[in-house]
């Protein structure tokens, strides 16, 4: 019989690591761990998922980028590739996340303003120009229209000549979180749970390096929930995935080991390095005992973060810097595998060039100068993370108890009716209420808001400016591609798609490739499914 | 509280989010802090049009319309809900808040708008700027 520690030492062994000197600035070596079992590496993966920690690899610095048009854009990723960022991600504008085309009326006044716009393939080669589609990692930060975009990546790697089982990437596609959190739906939760499903199973099949869905609590925290709500349904969306793709007959093992989370690190430091230990221990239990994974890949948490958006403050905003250095260190010692840090100009407009390289260079920091890094877990062991973990873990199970008995043993139900009848929304707006009343009643403390505002300076720092012309020249693009394309290819591929969604037994993913190489737009997709899924409209409730 | 109207009267404001743009958590902050100062608040929701914001004024008879913006929007969308206004005939103070540039609000202010509110508006100055709309 091996001790832990032997297994562990055994995993560290055969671990690849760094090549850079594991001790303090002071010279002093410290080992790779500290404390007691189960240690890194191993079930339930409390203590992080690799033996060797981030002496084996550095988290991703992925940084979100997207504005104007797809030339923009692609700019703004060459210029973070050439400052170090290791991945790309891409924000979409409002119409694109929503799945209009940049001409639509309800497209007035948002093209390319808070991401980049797309309206079909045309856009997408623009967005890629000249970056090496099989050496980076892209994230897409997309949920309704998830497939479409990602039947484009795929299309243009085609064109560049790289196969998609050599592209690696994650789609967001978490569209659980949409009617509870982000609102950006198009169809009804069930037909687009079919849509999540088809994307699963074809990425199983032919992308073996993408993860089809991040299964998000960024949003439901940003839209104001507590962190142990985030937390909870956050996973429970996980849970009701897992469900949704074993009722199709996936294996758990297969798909499993493909999905990733993606959290918020908030302003509550050990509250949130807590809450990122619980994540990857209830993942790993519930996977296990549950849903019967035996393959430990399939039980591991994998998780994207970032810093707290909600957080940053329009008064005072470089204080902002600080916040996001607190939550990126955060994020660290929680393990996280990639990381984006907010930019401090946030809460004004979206993020300058100059506030976006600070930002990277804040996790630079946190990396590379302060130690962190050196060892798996540093807290671990800590009575108070121990205890904060424990916390998170059981105000969580609270919340799986209420959805599993809401679903009659089912999570995936319990999600489902826990988006009809409001109880997601309302617990959400509950606890930001809360909070905005402890901030008045100057319960608690936001500094530059309620207390300490002097100094506050009138003049907005240099704020990114999306000129009112990237509207009109991206309308005039679109009517350019649907001049030069042949529209009976196009109206063909929109009509398979369309019988294509009424036959639930078909995997919708290859003729929304063939509609996208025919340069059909993100719209037209959208309307050849919405015929036959309907829409969804939320019930207003405050 | 100054400049409150009609002593008889409970403000009834019409509050929606205009548009795409699906961040409702300020909004519905919004919504209960006006609640609790009183108000008659009608909350629309997500994706409303011009249209549909000024057929819902008419019919709940509103003395104010407060909309929320984060998506950069709002040089195009305010403009184009004070003109859906003024198309109807119908005259009321319309308050924008969100994320807007202090360039940007005064902008706004100058084209109508009556009152715009950043990130971090106490809940004081929310009640105050939707009374003082009305007196002006």
């Amino acid at each position: 019989m091996t001790s832990p520690h032997d297994d562990w030492q055994a995993a560290f062994d055969a671990s690849p690591v760094r090549d850079t000197p594991f001790e303090t600035m002071s010279g002093v070596p410290v080992d790779a761990v500290y404390g007691d079992a189960p240690y890194p590496g191993q079930h339930p993966y409390t203590r992080g998922l690799f033996p060797a920690g981030y002496r084996s690899r550095l988290w991703t610095m992925r940084m979100f980028a997207g504005f104007g048009t797809a030339e923009d854009t692609n700019n703004r990723f060459k210029e973070l590739l050439r400052h170090g960022g290791t991945g790309l991600s891409t924000a979409f504008d409002m119409p694109t996340l929503m799945g209009r085309d940049s001409d639509s009326p309800w497209a007035l006044g948002e093209v390319g303003r808070a991401g980049v716009a797309i309206d079909t393939l045309s856009d997408m080669e623009d967005l890629f120009a000249d970056i090496e589609l099989d050496k980076v990692s892209t994230s897409m930060t997309i949920n309704g229209p998830a497939a479409t975009m990602l039947a484009m990546y795929v299309a243009v790697g085609e064109k560049n000549g790289v196969d998609r089982s050599r592209m690696a990437g994650t789609i967001q596609n978490d569209i659980l979180k949409e009617y509870q959190a982000q609102k950006e739906y198009i169809y009804p939760p069930r037909p687009s749970m079919r849509i999540v499903t088809d994307m699963v199973k074809f990425t199983t099949a032919e992308m073996p390096r993408w993860h089809p869905i991040s299964i998000s609590g960024y949003h439901i925290r940003e839209a104001g929930s507590t962190a142990a709500q985030e937390l909870a349904f956050t996973l429970a969306n996980g849970f009701a995935y897992v469900e949704a793709a074993l009722a199709e007959g996936q294996d758990i093992n297969e798909f499993g080991r493909r999905l990733s989370f993606f959290f918020n690190s908030h302003i509550d430091f050990f509250e949130e390095i807590g809450k990122f230990r619980a994540a990857r221990r209830i993942w790993a239990r519930w996977m296990k005992e549950r849903y019967g994974a035996t393959d430990e890949r399939a039980m591991m948490c994998r998780f994207h973060t970032q810093t707290a958006g909600v957080s940053l403050t329009a008064q005072q905003p470089e204080i902002n810097i600080a916040r996001v250095a607190l939550q990126a260190l955060a994020g660290a010692l929680g393990g996280t595998q990639s990381l984006h840090t907010d930019s401090y100009d946030e809460a004004l407009a979206l993020p300058s060039e100059k506030a976006a390289r600070i930002a990277l260079r804040t996790q630079q920091v946190v990396a590379h100068e302060t130690g962190v890094a050196n060892v798996a877990d540093p807290l671990g062991g800590a009575p108070y993370i121990e205890w904060m973990t424990d916390e998170m873990e059981r105000r969580a199970e609270e919340v799986f108890a209420h959805l599993d008995e809401l679903g009659n043993g089912s999570i995936l139900e319990g999600c489902y009716a826990g988006i009809e009848n409001g109880y997601f929304v309302g617990e959400i707006a509950d606890s930001a209420y809360r909070f905005e009343r402890e901030v008045n009643a100057d319960r608690r403390i936001i500094v530059g808001v309620n207390a300490f505002t002097e100094g506050a300076e009138d003049d907005d720092p240099n704020l990114l400016r999306i000129d009112a012309e990237t509207e009109e020249y991206q309308r005039k693009r679109l009517e350019s591609v649907k001049h030069d394309r042949d529209s009976d290819v196009v109206a063909v591929a929109l009509e398979q798609l369309t019988a294509d969604a009424r036959d639930s037994t078909v995997n919708l993913m290859p003729s929304i490739i063939e509609a996208v190489r025919a340069y059909a737009t993100e719209e037209e997709i959208a309307m050849a499914m919405e015929q036959v899924f309907g829409t969804y409209v939320e019930q207003a409730i405050v | 509280m100054p400049d409150t109207p009609a002593t008889d009267h409970k403000i009834r404001i019409v509050l929606a989010k205009l548009g795409l743009d699906g961040h409702d958590r300020g909004i519905k902050v919004v919504a209960r802090i006006l609640r609790d100062a009183g108000m008659e608040v009608i909350y629309l929701g997500l994706r409303q049009t011009t249209d549909s914001i000024v057929a819902a004024a008419e019919q709940e008879d509103a003395d104010a319309i407060g909309l929320s913006m984060h998506n950069a929007g709002h040089l195009t969308l305010a403009p184009a809900m004070l003109a859906a206004l003024d198309q109807a005939d119908l005259e009321i103070p319309v308050i924008i808040g969100g994320i807007v540039p202090d360039d940007d609000a005064e902008a706004l202010l100058s084209a109508g708008i009556a009152a715009v509110l950043g990130p971090g508006a106490p809940a004081d100055q929310v009640v105050a700027a939707v009374r003082n709309s009305l007196a002006s």
